[in-house]
């Protein structure tokens, strides 16, 4: 379970103090599908990196499975994402220098594990890829770079996964063919998913939706149930 | 293990760049190694060599013959069966009846059995065998040539007749140089009385070697008579003296060329630190991945680290093997400077501690900006920053303070282990890091003009070009260092040269005479006078010699200041050395008076010295320095027997490098007209031709007179200076080698972000000749300012250098610098649009894919 509890976020530009989010409380079961949406400028990404343990709020907290991420030191937070973490971004952020099957086994070799080539081909057959492993980044198209990000967000068994704006750099097609794996895979996984976006299609494929507008929360189609 | 695989498998493609970062160290350690062996082979060789040089295990040798009491000594050797072998020495005018030619030479008069180790060899070989058989003489190669004589060809040497038996090839100890100034010529030691060259007043060494039982130590063998021969002003030198002052001849060579290594090493480790400021830059989008993915702030610098690690290793060993390349070129370099044949062979523990110095240095000035990757936020996955505020760190940040005096540390400590003490490599390292600090200094100011100078009307390019030297990421610091601190070196090794050289050839210059005619016995002065002034030349100088010991000062007799010198410290040489000393009534032009007066006016026209009275002496202010001397103290001269009391009125500073006789002590005629006396005569004779006729007359009608011709001795010394001024050029070519590598990493260490703007400026329509001229105004700018730091920085540096280290005149040769200065700058706008070119590769269309 993932609680955000009256996150602020500001920065200060010179005299000036900007506050990107304010007083921002949700709380998202496990295995939920959930889209953050909301125009350009509105926190959303802010939020996300709050959420992840990216970043530490100016004031509130973020409680991810009974822990407060927001007290945790940096290092601390490295641990809780490699154990419990999957991250999907818009520019896919493969390690260039690595192939696709390297890529997927990077978390596990963060955290010693042995196995994490059978693993890595494991999730590559998972998501179409399975002839692709010794791939480089650089010779695949975007929507499967992004396919192979998923693969790796998935690859340490993760409890929830942040994507940010995953279809964003890709066509419709593939955008298609990545919502459909992630819807695949948390219902398969149980792990909680978690998107930003700005793409009403998208967003309309989630369970739930909690809109942004100038860093306060306006729509949460989620909270009602939850506050009941 | 998995860490170290996946920091492996991620330095996948920028292996190589990282390798050329690191390997700047290579050049570095390339000239510690090459260095650091070649001064071992040195030292080896020396050790090896050193009974050879010396000839013996002991050399025992007088000014004089020995006294009676050592020649006991030496009989009773010979009854307890030590072997001994005499060698007497002395310069005397070689002839060639034949065609009259002449030339001063050095003469051994050699004992059978000389030398008791090593070998001389001759062409052809195996004279030197039968050098015993008969009145023979072999001489060395060049006399042959000056004198146009051959094997087989008389050679007279005083009175005495030699016939050339062979040429000298191979004599173990002498340098190329020691033949320089007068060839040498070895006769059997039972013809010296032969030549009647050693009379009263003659310079010459008389010696005798010892060979001891393998084992014995020379200086405890000697010990017990150490005082008796001393008493005889008898000198012993042993094998082990003679190694350590062969080492430490050698070492302080070893030192002064082991300080270019250490700066090339300093060089080498900014090259990295700014090189791999690049490489970090590179690294942000990868580094905030893995802060994504889980990976911890040491985690991530775990894996870089020990990519540098290796890298820098490898550029380490890479250098390593260079520097045993350069090794074997040395010897040319160097080539006749060095007391001994020195065997070049690979040297393991230069090579190890090279490696690891190397690899060290590399590796902590790489950790500096490898440390800022630490900070890289997991947020730059989402939201990319600049470069710049991406890896700033505060500088209260614990480990950057580790770093950074572990940075000093070992700086200091490399300085310290290559400098002669552990204060002259503080001091070494504190220069260092002064330069260091002005071109940091001003670099800053140079951005800072340049920011406020900027106008809005100027043209484009140079608005951009000068907005490059102070905008964030700028690589204005990273360039000012290498190029400025390249230039110093080069410049300053160049100005401390240029001065040494430049102080010996005013000397040699300054003295109008050529001809130095000496052991001119007191009734010849006059002939030979009217003998070269019959031939139409002038004699400048005649200076009367008398040979003197001191014996008492202020009425405490020599012997008892020597037995106590601890309360007197007197200088023991001074006090008992014999004085060559002259008379005269004027003082000469190479001298000037520092304390006192002048001798009386009348001391010209006074009668002769009788028993009773006190005569005047002036002393040279340094021999007077070392005898604790003051002007109205008392010194008792004993003048063949004769004891002489004088009072010291004046002190003099004597130019000694002038080519002209020169005395520490100088009395008025008065005193010392009577006594027993020879002359050293000084001729102005233009022309080699003339030079050869005079010394041919002088030898045909007087043989025990010999002469030099000064402007040989000028064009020797010239020649010494030549090889000198190639070892050190070549010291300087390998800095401005070294420099370049440099140069690149530094200018690279920004190079990403200046391709990414100026395809960005070709999207928006710059021209190529734009972009170039942008970067040819930075660098034209950088490079002006770096070189002419390096060079005010030089000039200073140099001066210092040449002040109190070398203490000569300073004398800056002003064009050669500026025209190193150029050349740095030359090179810095030639690097800096080379590492721009990828700007021109990469098309318009990349800008759009990054984003």
């Amino acid at each position: 379970m993932l609680i955000a509890e009256s996150l602020t976020k500001e920065y200060s530009s010179g005299e000036r103090t900007l506050a990107v989010l304010k007083n921002v409380s949700f709380a998202v079961q496990p295995g939920e599908f959930v889209a953050i949406t909301g125009p350009s400028g509105s926190g959303k990404t802010t939020l996300l990196g709050l959420l992840a343990g990216l970043d530490t709020p100016s004031s509130g907290r973020v409680i991810l499975d009974g822990a407060d991420l927001s007290r945790m030191s940096e290092d601390e937070r490295a641990r809780v994402r490699s154990k419990k973490v999957g991250f999907v971004f818009q520019s896919f952020q493969l390690i260039s220098t690595l192939t696709a099957s390297e890529n997927v086994q990077v978390p596990l070799e963060l955290r010693g594990e042995v196995g994490a080539e059978r693993r890595a081909s494991h999730l590559l057959e998972r998501v179409g890829l399975a002839e692709r492993g010794t791939h480089f980044p650089m010779q695949l198209s975007g929507g499967e770079q992004q396919r192979v990000a998923i693969a790796r967000a998935f690859s340490n068994q993760p409890s929830i996964l942040f994507a940010d704006e995953p279809t964003g750099n890709l066509d419709a097609h593939s955008g298609e063919r990545v919502i459909a794996l992630l819807e695949e895979l948390n219902s398969e996984s149980g792990s909680t998913v978690i998107i930003v976006t700005h793409d009403a299609t998208l967003a309309s494929r989630a369970r739930r939706q909690i809109r942004l507008a100038d860093g306060i929360v306006i729509e949460d189609t989620g909270a009602p149930a939850q506050a009941a | 293990m998995q860490l170290a695989r996946l920091a492996w498998r991620e330095s996948r493609s920028t292996r190589r760049k990282l390798f050329l970062y690191m390997s700047t160290i290579a050049v570095g350690v390339a000239a510690l190694v090459s260095i650091d062996s070649f001064a071992r082979n040195v030292t080896r060789s020396v050790r090896e060599q050193s009974r050879a040089v010396l000839g013996g295990d002991i050399l025992l040798t007088s000014r004089r013959p020995f006294a009676k009491e050592t020649e006991q000594y030496l009989d009773s050797l010979d009854s307890v069966g030590v072997r001994n072998v005499r060698l007497t020495t002395f310069p005397s005018m070689a002839v060639v009846p034949r065609n009259g030619n002449t030339r001063l030479s050095q003469i051994y008069g050699v004992g059978v059995g000389y030398p008791l180790y090593g070998e001389i060899t001759t062409d052809p070989p195996g004279r030197y065998n039968t050098l015993q058989s008969g009145a023979n003489a072999l001489v060395d190669p060049s006399l042959l040539i000056t004198l146009d004589a051959h094997v087989g060809d008389t050679l007279k040497i005083g009175y005495g007749k030699f016939v050339i038996a062979g040429t000298l090839k191979d004599v173990p100890g002498a340098s190329g140089l020691s033949s320089a100034f007068a060839p040498r010529v070895y006769i059997p030691d039972r013809y010296l009385p032969e030549t009647r060259l050693l009379v009263f007043g003659s310079t010459a060494d008389y010696s005798v070697l010892l060979k001891l039982d393998a084992g014995a130590d020379p200086d405890a063998f000697i010990k017990p008579f150490r005082a008796r021969l001393r008493k005889q002003d008898v000198q012993i030198r042993t094998v082990t003296q003679a190694e350590e002052r062969a080492a430490r001849a050698t070492e302080s060579l070893a030192n002064f060329i082991g300080i270019v290594g250490m700066v090339a090493l300093l060089l080498g480790g900014i090259g990295v630190a700014s090189g791999v400021r690049a490489f970090v830059a590179r690294k942000i989008d990868t580094v905030a991945i893995f802060r994504c993915l889980g990976a911890s702030g040491n985690q991530v610098l775990g894996m870089y680290v020990a990519q540098a690690a290796v890298m820098g290793l490898l550029g380490a060993v890479i250098g390593a093997a260079a520097g045993v390349v350069v090794q074997f070129l040395l010897p040319l370099a160097f080539a006749g400077m060095l007391p001994v044949d020195v065997h070049v062979s690979v040297e393991p523990v230069a090579i190890a501690t090279g490696i690891l110095i190397g690899g060290w240095i590399a590796l902590v000035f790489a950790l500096r900006p490898l440390l800022a990757l630490r900070n890289v936020s997991p947020l730059q996955a989402l939201r990319r920053d600049a470069d710049a505020d991406v890896l700033r760190m505060s500088w209260r940040d614990a480990p950057r303070m580790i770093v950074n005096v572990a940075l000093v540390l070992s700086v200091v400590g490399v300085a310290v282990a290559r400098a002669q003490s552990v204060k002259q490599g503080v001091w070494l390292a504190a220069a260092t890091g002064v330069v260091l600090l002005v071109l940091a200094l001003v670099a800053s100011a140079l951005a800072w003009v340049a920011k406020r100078s900027v106008r809005a009307g100027w043209p484009y390019v140079i608005r951009q070009g000068l907005a490059n030297v102070y905008r964030p990421a700028n690589q204005t610091r990273a360039v000012m260092l290498s190029l400025g601190f390249g230039a110093f070196l080069v410049t300053t090794l160049y100005l401390v040269q240029n001065s040494i050289v430049s102080d010996l050839s005013v000397n040699a210059a300054s003295s109008g005479a050529n001809l130095l005619l000496f052991d001119v016995q007191d009734k010849q002065a006059a002939p030979i006078d009217s003998l070269i002034q019959a031939r139409g030349f002038k004699v400048t100088q005649q200076s009367p010699v008398v040979p003197m010991r001191i014996a008492s000062i202020n009425g405490h007799s020599a012997e008892s200041i020597s037995a106590d010198t601890m309360k007197n410290r007197r200088a023991g040489w001074a006090v008992r050395r014999e004085y060559r000393s002259t008379f005269r009534d004027s003082i000469s032009a190479g001298e000037t008076l520092t304390a006192g007066k002048w001798f009386a006016p009348d001391s010209g026209t006074r009668n002769s010295f009788a028993a009773g009275d006190t005569g005047e002496v002036s002393l040279d202010a340094g021999v007077a320095g070392e005898l604790k001397v003051k002007l109205g103290d008392e010194i008792t001269w004993n003048v063949q027997g004769v004891n002489i009391p004088t009072r010291v009125t004046s002190l003099r500073d004597v130019k000694w490098t002038r080519f002209e006789p020169n005395f520490f002590a100088v009395f008025p005629s008065w005193v010392l007209r009577d006594a027993p006396h020879q002359y050293t005569v000084l001729a102005n004779v233009p022309g080699p031709q003339s030079v050869a006729i005079i010394q041919r007359d002088v030898v045909r009608d007087f043989p025990n007179v010999s002469s030099i011709d000064l402007s040989l001795l000028t064009a020797t010394i010239g020649k010494i200076v030549d090889r000198a001024s190639t070892a050190v050029r070549f010291m300087a070519l390998f800095s401005v080698i070294m420099g370049i590598p440099v140069l690149f990493s530094a200018v690279s260490s920004t190079r990403r972000e200046r391709v990414r703007e100026s395809v960005l400026l070709k999207t928006l329509g710059a021209t190529r000749a734009q972009i170039m001229s942008i970067l040819v105004v930075e660098y034209a700018l950088l490079g002006v300012l770096g070189s002419l730091t390096g060079l005010v920085l030089a000039l200073g540096g140099g001066w210092a250098l040449v002040h109190f280290v070398f203490q000569v005149k300073y004398s800056p040769d002003y064009g050669p610098a500026i025209a190193i200065t150029a050349a740095m700058m030359a090179i810095a706008i030639a690097i800096g649009v080379i590492a721009g070119r990828g700007v021109f590769k990469e098309t318009a269309m990349t800008s759009l894919r990054e984003n």
